[in-house]
């Protein structure tokens, strides 16, 4: 039954083609497009004294070199502050090549253009930039000392300082609830860089139609609609000439939000000038040293609770490493900072951050976008609180919690949407409940006793979070049904392997009533819908999702009134099901949903007999009101808009059971478990999916993943040689178990699932290592050989 | 340049290729196969995995001119004549063991390899069998079910 669409674990629609090799990723199109190369800077930070390209000129092949001194004045100029935020005092973007100064190693100086990238890759090495070295700015806490600047102008290396307070119920502020509390703690906690690290990295192809003037763009991007006004604005283009589309993207994670990249830019720029294709496919090692990198943050927190565990003040100071520039300006630091009271209610609270400029590569966001970190300092603390206390640490986090009844629950917060941090419904001990039973909470203790006795050494960890999904401001959706009964649904967000083409289908089933097959969509192409926010922050499933259903039901409600007149019945008695309207128990009153749009554009021209229906002799019309009716259109489509009042919050809570070798430190993850809450289900099988991504990418977090800068600002391992993804042989087999409180906030009742599985990871695990060694985990990754020397100083 | 002459997805194809070209590149730009994707170029990633006389390699670290005479397939050359899927591409889509799907081609190429040395292997085996492959979407898990949902497909086949 199509109604039966929604919550099913459907096949994916989009798997055919990208298990036969017929995907479209970016470096898939234009063959014939000439290759474009970049010359990037060496160093951290030095100044451009001379750039000779004469080595270059007689390279077979070259078409053009460029350097910023050669771009017009609106192509040149500083990139976007995408997102500006009244504490971002000092937000600084680079040029999109780099104009005297380099600030980082990997920023664009010199683009060249040539018939393929071997040969622009031949040009570059031939072009020679001279540089006065400077000496750079590394590491998060030197650069807040300020002695050495990233950006002339911005004293202390400060970009951004932002204060939150959400006093008591009594109305005293954290310090002073804290100071009156009977226990107080103080520490220090360290997260790590790491980066989205899709497979596909980015990537820009134009083409110009010098005949009517207009540029199609494609990009490996997570934001077509918006990449299409910056280009527009930058190229001073109408905006009606330009067109983005973001084809099939090979993972994004965050760091293809980001937009204009240089590259954007200048790609088309190049291939309006040149009057030819142009394509600008980056390769591994730009992706490190010249994209965005994330969660490098160091957090002081100081808490005062009583002796059941609960937390009656909490002091959290954060420095935010952001890197050489502040293009999404401060939204993962503000992420941290809201997000960091998790499920719980606790008394007063007040956090604080400072985000710093380095001469590193930007930092933005990267799947749950400052989360973890948030989640790493709250759930630290609840073990914390547990060890000074000598209580099981489950029991103080159930002392913390927000109960069912309580919601929607104000956080007395301002969230990275500008709204207001309101849950709007969840059950958290009924989480708790569930996550001890899956991973066996409470018969552990024999469990490792067991271990114990054969000389190994086990640890159990827990991690809870809430994670505000669905932020606005909104998302659209177009959906059409034609002549042949085919539905045509799109929406302007786009795809990086989430399963839009198969949820939104199943969407599209439930409301209108027709069979999958018949369903077509299409996301990210501004050809067909160019209103859009863009796919992060789990927020494609709500918004677009409900969209798309707002737009079904007017698409059914203009079919029903339709079928009605055709079948001489009331719209209320009517149903459609297999893409047939039928009256109610009149099994042959009927009209296929095909005929119905067929009858819904009255025609004057019959191309074919099904459109002979609509012809003005076909039929009797109603002489007393025009074919088409006041307030109508031609045509069985509609189009709606969903914008949330503020964000949907899904949670959940994970735990695992960790081995570390008593000789080696090897660390090994027995078991990892998922209790998982994002509302109604579309797919249960796409977000189990969602799941087991998320929390590998949380394992390279807390294991393997980081980012080494040296002294000098050389990123020392930019390659996949040396930066530890996790390959099949290091995740653990995931235990799933769902939860679904629906929200009240939208039609369908969902909340989002992208970023859940990752975010709890390093909270978890850093949680098992500590019970297993007795040896406090303060800071993630850890690596066995991190943990060998943990237990050489204990 | 040089002239080389490859089978490729039982199709002779010729290419002029300077000695350098990758046969990564090769095969996606001189004879228009994208499907093999290329993740790092430095044979970590597994993306650009192909068979080579039946047996995967990498073919970012492979230069064209040196596979001159050899016998290659690519994802585009799994499924059927008929276009029907191979019993691993039809498990793949089965387990959801593929996101993006950008790592899908020289995990589909691993796999059929695998299986074909070893018709019924063992939890371990698998994940050793797919252990130079990355993936950042999935998390391999429905990656590891595919392949044992593969070797079902294969193991009921006429
Ligand atoms: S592209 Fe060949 S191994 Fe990564
Ligand atoms: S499915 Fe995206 S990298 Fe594997």
């Amino acid at each position: 039954m199509t109604t039966r669409m929604f919550g099913e674990p459907v096949l994916r629609r989009e798997d055919p083609r990208l298990l036969t090799g017929q995907g479209r990723y970016l470096d898939d199109l234009g063959p014939r497009a000439l290759a474009a190369a970049f010359v990037r800077s060496p160093h951290a930070s030095a100044r451009i004294r001379d750039i000779d390209v004469s080595g270059a000129l007689d390279v077979e092949g070259l078409v053009a070199v460029y350097t910023w001194e050669d771009l017009p004045e609106q192509v040149g100029a500083p990139l976007p502050l995408l997102i500006p935020h009244p504490a971002l005092t000092h937000g600084r973007t680079a040029y999109p090549l780099a104009r005297d100064l380099v600030r980082h190693v990997g920023e664009p100086v010199v683009m060249v253009v040539a018939r393929d990238r071997y040969l622009a890759e031949d040009a570059c090495a031939l072009i020679r930039v001279d540089y006065e070295v400077l000496k750079p700015v590394v590491g998060v806490e030197e650069a807040a000392h300020g002695g050495l600047l990233v950006h002339a102008d911005v004293p202390g290396n400060a970009g951004a300082h932002l204060v939150q307070e959400v006093p008591s119920a009594a109305g005293l502020g954290a310090g002073e609830a804290i100071g009156r509390a009977p226990h107080e703690l103080s520490f220090r906690l360290d997260i790590e860089r790491s980066a989205s690290m899709p497979l596909e990295g980015r990537g820009v192809y134009a083409r110009w139609d010098a005949d009517d003037r207009s540029l199609r763009v494609y990009s490996s991007t997570q934001t077509s609609t918006s990449v299409r006004m910056a280009i527009a604005a930058r190229l001073g283009l109408p905006l009606p000439s330009v067109e983005v589309i973001a084809p099939d993207v090979g993972g994004g994670f965050g760091v293809k939000i980001v937009h204009p990249w240089p590259e954007e830019v200048l790609v088309p720029w190049a291939a309006i000038l040149l009057g030819q294709e142009v394509k600008w496919t980056e390769d591994r090692r730009e992706h490190f040293i010249s994209a965005a990198h994330e969660r490098g943050q160091v957090h002081f927190v100081r808490v005062g609770f009583d002796d059941e565990g609960r937390v009656l003040g909490l002091d959290v100071t954060i420095l935010h490493d952001h890197g050489a520039y502040t293009p999404y300006g401060i939204i993962v630091p503000i992420i941290t900072a809201t997000q960091l009271l998790g499920p719980y209610r606790i008394g007063a609270y007040r956090v604080e951050f400072t985000s710093i400029y380095t001469n590193t590569v930007q930092v933005t966001p990267y799947r749950g976008a400052g989360r973890p970190q948030a989640v790493f300092c709250m759930e630290r603390t609840m073990d914390h609180i547990a060890a000074h206390l000598g209580l099981d640490r489950t029991a103080v986090r159930a002392a913390n919690l927000i109960q069912p009844d309580e919601f929607p629950y104000d956080q007395g917060l301002i969230f990275q949407d500008g709204r207001p941090l309101i849950y709007d419904s969840g059950d958290y001990p009924e989480s708790l409940r569930m996550i001890k039973e899956l991973i066996g909470w409470d018969g552990f203790p024999a469990v490792r006793a067991a271990a114990e006795a054969q000389g190994r050494r086990l640890g159990i960890g827990i991690g809870c979070y809430v994670e505000g999904t669905g932020v606005g401001p909104y998302e659209g959706g177009h959906v059409q049904v034609t002549s042949d009964g085919r539905v045509h649904v799109s929406t302007g967000l786009t795809s990086q392997g989430q399963g839009h083409e198969t949820a939104f289908a199943q969407i599209a089933a439930a409301e209108l009533g027709v069979p999958l097959e018949r369903i077509s969509v299409v996301t990210g192409d501004t050809r067909r819908f160019g209103y859009a926010v863009g796919t992060f922050a789990s927020r494609a499933a709500v918004m677009s999702g409900n969209a798309i259903a707002l737009a079904c039901r007017k698409v059914r409600a203009k079919a029903l009134r339709i079928a009605a007149d055709a079948l001489e019945a009331d719209p209320g008695d009517l149903e459609i099901s297999e893409g047939v309207v039928r009256v109610a128990g009149s099994p042959g009153a009927s009209i296929p949903l095909a005929t119905v749009a067929t009858l819904a554009n009255p025609l004057r021209y019959a191309f074919d007999e099904q459109a002979a229906r609509a012809t003005q002799f076909a039929a009797t019309p109603a002489m007393d009101r025009p074919p088409v009716a006041e307030g109508e259109e031609p045509g069985l489509e509609g189009r709606d808009y969903y914008s949330p009042i503020r964000s949907t919050f899904a949670s959940g809570m994970h735990a695992a059971i960790v081995e570390t070798d008593p000789e080696t430190a090897e660390i090994k993850i027995l078991r990892y478990a998922v209790v998982h809450d994002c509302g109604k289900l579309i797919n249960p099988m796409i977000v189990e999916g969602q799941i087991h991504g998320g929390v590998a990418q949380g394992v390279g977090g807390a294991l393997y993943e980081r980012m080494v800068y040296d002294s000098h600002g050389q990123l020392l391992n930019a390659s996949f040689m040396d930066f530890l993804m996790p390959y099949a042989t290091e995740i653990p087999h995931v235990e799933t178990a769902h939860l679904e409180t629906p929200s009240p906030l939208n039609p369908l009742g969902i909340k989002g699932a992208g970023e859940a599985g990752v975010i709890p990871v390093s909270a978890v695990i850093a949680s098992a290592i500590e019970d297993a060694e007795g040896i406090v985990i303060d800071r993630m990754p850890i690596s066995p050989s991190d943990l060998f020397h943990l237990r050489a100083t204990r | 340049m040089h002239e080389i002459t490859l089978t490729v997805n039982g199709v002779v194809r010729q290419a002029r290729v300077p000695a350098r070209r990758l046969l990564s590149d090769c095969l996606r730009h001189d004879l228009g196969l994208t499907g093999t994707h290329v993740g790092c170029e430095h044979g970590v990633c597994g993306c650009c995995t192909i068979l080579l006389d039946g047996e995967p390699v990498r073919s970012c670290l492979t230069f064209a001119v040196t596979v001159d005479g050899r016998e290659i397939t690519t994802v585009e050359g799994l499924a059927g004549p008929d276009g029907a899927l191979s019993p691993v591409q039809r498990a793949f889509a089965e387990c959801h063991g593929l996101q993006c799907g950008f790592c899908t081609p020289g995990f589909l190429c691993t796999a059929t390899a695998l299986l074909r040395e070893n018709p019924a292997p063992t939890e371990e085996e698998v994940l050793e069998g797919i252990s130079g492959n990355l993936c950042r979407c999935t998390g391999y898990q429905n990656i590891v079910k595919s392949v044992h949902r593969a070797a079902e497909l294969i193991a009921e086949e006429p």
